[in-house]
């Protein structure tokens, strides 16, 4: 990344950041009261809410199993695609590899499966996957 | 004295059952169906089209695929879990089962039936086995560079107890000489970016890998293998972006036919023609997905075509004549394979999610039979027991 190159350029960006830090902060507080009040009144919701049904569960399990095993294996072990056992896993962020299944990577042959699962979805398979995933 | 009894009865009763008049059976019209979840396979006859035995206890057979002894009576079977397995079709029972490596892909027999050969993921190689005995002969390290292994892909036997396959990573053809199977030779070729998989001509004569990492295919003459791999169909993804691939498209020799040869296009809902004396393309014909299989009936008429999830519940049937699809059949859930009879009358489908193998006639396009399987994944009919590069 290029470094600003004029004084005038760095004092600009300054103070552009030093607003950006403020209204953020503002922006941030606001929004951690209307938190607190919502999560107040709804407990757990927004955690339940993440968790895809029992009979989604089941398609997803089968999705995994089978689709995705056609490269990693049903087994999981892995195949022209890496191996997704927890083992194999571990050192891997659980974000970047939901990501992964929902944006595919690109210049590899890991395609994106946003048009059949939700991010949730694709948290949930990725919770199931550092678990040891269900038969 | 009693133990003596005993063992009088036994064999008495063993001489009965050995010298019992038993109808021969050949092997001509046998198929082995892949119950890919359950690690069993399910014995049938293309003849009476019923099951006459399944066997269980293969291990993990995604992906699982078989060749066959010369004379049709053995499968030997490569799981998904390295283990290969030696299946009488006649007895109906394993004769040998050895786990070879970690993580493999399928296998191949060489021309003179002699030696097996197992192609392998992990660790990346190809390994040669007796057909007899199932005793390692010899092994090839897919080391492309120190210490750096490939997946190996698209292996085919040729003439001359030779074998070519692909490497994945290293992005390179590789022939193995297996006339002296302890000690092979290998010769490398550049082949392109990420090969999948492969296909033998079915005269042997040339070795094609499909490339994932560009558009296009490389292309051996095995005959003049110091002319080394050249590409052709380059840039036939026009440089327009891909389609999501769900399902690495599969090569074998079925793909050509009336002198041309029809392939998946990678990233692209299309067949795409090839001319087999200029290597030319001479068309594309536009498909309902993703192609996985794109395989010709055996007289060349017509060209089957599956496709990748989402859309592997529809074929298309391709008229070679007319150049285009002309019928459009959704005949179950999850169809995974095809399998033409060797006459080409019936195709065996496999419909994963149905469980079911469905029979077709190629003249009517309508199911005459099923079969049931558990989560069927490949068709393996005895008569690749004849033909090179399968």
């Amino acid at each position: 990344m290029s470094r600003p190159r004029s004084s005038r350029a760095a004092l600009r960006r300054k103070a552009a950041w030093r607003w950006l830090a403020r209204s953020t902060l503002a922006l941030a507080g606001a929004l951690l009261m209307l938190f607190q009040a919502t999560a107040e009144a709804s407990g757990a919701a927004a955690e339940t809410a993440a968790v895809p049904g029992m009979e989604r569960q089941r398609q997803l399990v089968h999705m995994v199993r089978q689709e995705c095993g056609s490269c990693h294996g049903m087994s999981l072990q892995g195949g022209l695609g890496p191996a997704l056992l927890p083992a194999d896993l571990q050192e891997k962020s659980a974000e970047g590899l939901a990501a992964t299944i929902y944006h595919g990577r690109h210049g590899t042959a890991m395609p994106p499966w946003q048009r059949f699962l939700t991010e949730a979805e694709a948290t949930w398979i990725v919770e199931r996957l550092l678990a040891g995933f269900p038969e | 004295m009693r133990r003596l009894l005993v063992l009088f009865f036994v064999t008495l009763l063993l001489g009965c059952a050995s010298t019992a008049p038993t109808a021969p059976r050949a092997t001509g019209d046998l198929v082995l169906i892949i119950e890919r979840a359950s690690g069993h396979v399910t014995l049938a006859s293309t003849t009476s089209r019923q099951p006459y035995a399944r066997i269980g206890g293969l291990g993990d057979l995604s992906h699982a695929s078989a060749v066959y002894s010369r004379d049709g009576r053995y499968a030997y079977v490569f799981g998904r879990d390295g283990a290969l397995s030696k299946i009488d079709m006649l007895e109906a029972r394993v004769v040998k089962r050895v786990v070879q490596s970690g993580n493999a892909i399928g296998g191949s027999i060489s021309q003179d039936g002699r030696i097996v050969v197992a192609q392998n993921y992990t660790p990346g190689g190809i390994k040669a086995f007796d057909a007899e005995t199932l005793e390692l002969l010899s092994e090839v390290p897919a080391e492309y560079a120190p210490g750096q292994f490939s997946k190996v892909v698209g292996l085919a036997d040729t003439a001359g107890n030779k074998f070519a396959y692909a490497l994945f990573e290293a992005g390179e053809i590789w022939v193995t000489d297996f006339s002296n199977p302890r000690q092979p030779q290998t010769q490398r070729f550049p082949a392109g970016k990420n090969p999948y998989d492969g296909l033998v001509t079915p005269d042997g004569r040339y070795f094609m890998a499909g490339l994932f990492g560009e558009d296009g295919i490389a292309l051996l003459d095995l005959w003049q293998t110091d002319r080394g791999a050249r590409k052709i169909l380059q840039n036939y993804g026009r440089g327009e972006e891909r389609l999501p691939v769900y399902k690495m498209p599969h090569l074998r020799g079925w793909t050509m036919a009336q002198g041309k040869v029809y392939l998946p296009a990678v990233g692209r809902h299309e067949v795409l023609v090839v001319d087999a004396t200029t290597w030319q393309e001479v068309g594309r014909i536009p498909v309902r997905g993703q192609p996985v299989f794109v395989m010709a009936r055996p007289d060349g008429r017509q060209i089957w075509v599956n496709f990748s999830f989402p859309d592997y519940s529809k074929i298309d049937v391709i008229d070679t004549l007319q150049g285009k699809v002309v019928s459009q059949l959704e005949p179950g859930k999850g169809i995974l394979h095809m399998e033409f009879t060797p006459r080409g009358e019936h195709v065996w489908l496999s419909a994963r999610d149905d469980h079911k193998i469905l029979i077709y006639s190629t003249e009517t396009l309508t199911q005459i039979g099923d079969i049931k399987a558990d989560a069927p994944s490949g068709i393996f009919f005895s008569s690749r027991a004849h033909r090179i590069g399968f």
